[in-house]
């Protein structure tokens, strides 16, 4: 494998950017970047997209499964064999991803999907 | 009557419209009028992606939407309409009607356009045609979410 996989956050408003503090704070690692839908449409939220991407192999992690995020994501999935996409971002996943990021971006998108998935609960005493 | 939002938002469909117009209108059927999105079956596939199941959403070239626009204006469907650039909007309206309010709910900013309100940029042009139709008098207003006040045409431009 060669370089590790880069995380991209896709968000309304600032919760990309929260995510991204937040794993930042809590391991100390810089591994992801966050993008806003905020101000813009389509074609900008691409462009921004496509400048956090940079060309890399990456997993682009959007927070609801439809909508501008998820529609941006998809458009540069589908010209790029090196992008994967991930719905319904949660910070459980974030954090397992940024050190499981030595797999292939589909790989790494099935694992992040599923210790999310993990993560929701409804929790009892 | 049950077309309850003829809205401009060149987002198109996303959370503003499905989850804040869909719950406070209790909407049962979204048109998404767009030519090039009726054109693409991929891109029809990712707006489907959002709907919540009990949604109905069609597509509409604009030619489509005009002719079909009484039928939604009769229909017991709870209805809204979403075109995503002014000409489109300006076609439909002048050729069905009984559209008599449009909603501005998100153009957002490029070369040539000047800020109105935090969601609504326009250009010159864009500002004349809009005003044109309210000369006609249709209802323009602006609002981004239920919640939001509706500002006339009239103050912004």
């Amino acid at each position: 494998m060669n370089e590790p996989l880069k995380g991209i956050v896709v968000s309304h408003a600032a919760l990309a950017q929260g995510m991204v503090d937040a794993v930042r704070q809590i391991t100390g690692e810089d591994a992801l970047v966050a993008v806003s839908n905020d101000g813009c449409e389509s074609t900008a939220l691409a462009e921004r997209l496509s400048g956090a991407l940079g060309g890399s192999s990456a997993v682009v992690f959007v927070d609801l499964p439809g909508g501008s995020c998820l529609h941006a994501a998809m458009r540069e999935m589908r010209s790029s064999k090196s992008i994967a996409v991930v719905a319904g971002v949660n910070l459980a996943m974030l954090l397992d991803f940024i050190y499981h990021r030595n797999l292939t971006p589909a790989e790494a998108a099935r694992r992040a999907a599923e210790h999310g998935a993990q993560a929701v609960r409804a929790v009892s005493i | 009557l049950s077309l309850l939002l003829v809205r401009l938002d060149d987002r198109l469909i996303h959370g503003q419209v499905v989850v804040g117009w869909g719950r406070a209108l209790a909407v049962t059927l979204v048109v998404l009028v767009d030519d090039r999105v009726r054109d693409s079956d991929w891109e029809q596939e990712l707006f489907r992606m959002g709907m919540p199941a009990e949604v109905e959403l069609r597509f509409a070239s604009t030619a489509e939407a005009v002719t079909q626009a009484p039928k939604w204006l009769a229909s017991p469907d709870r209805t809204i309409v979403v075109t995503g650039d002014i000409p489109t909007l300006v076609r439909l309206v002048e050729g069905a009607p009984g559209i008599r309010r449009v909603n501005l709910g998100g153009v957002h900013r490029t070369a040539g356009r000047r800020q109105l309100l935090p969601y609504l940029f326009l250009t010159g042009d864009e500002e004349r045609e809009l005003r044109r139709l309210a000369a006609t008098g249709v209802e323009v207003k602006a609002q981004d979410v239920p919640t939001a006040r509706s500002v006339p045409i009239e103050e912004l431009v």
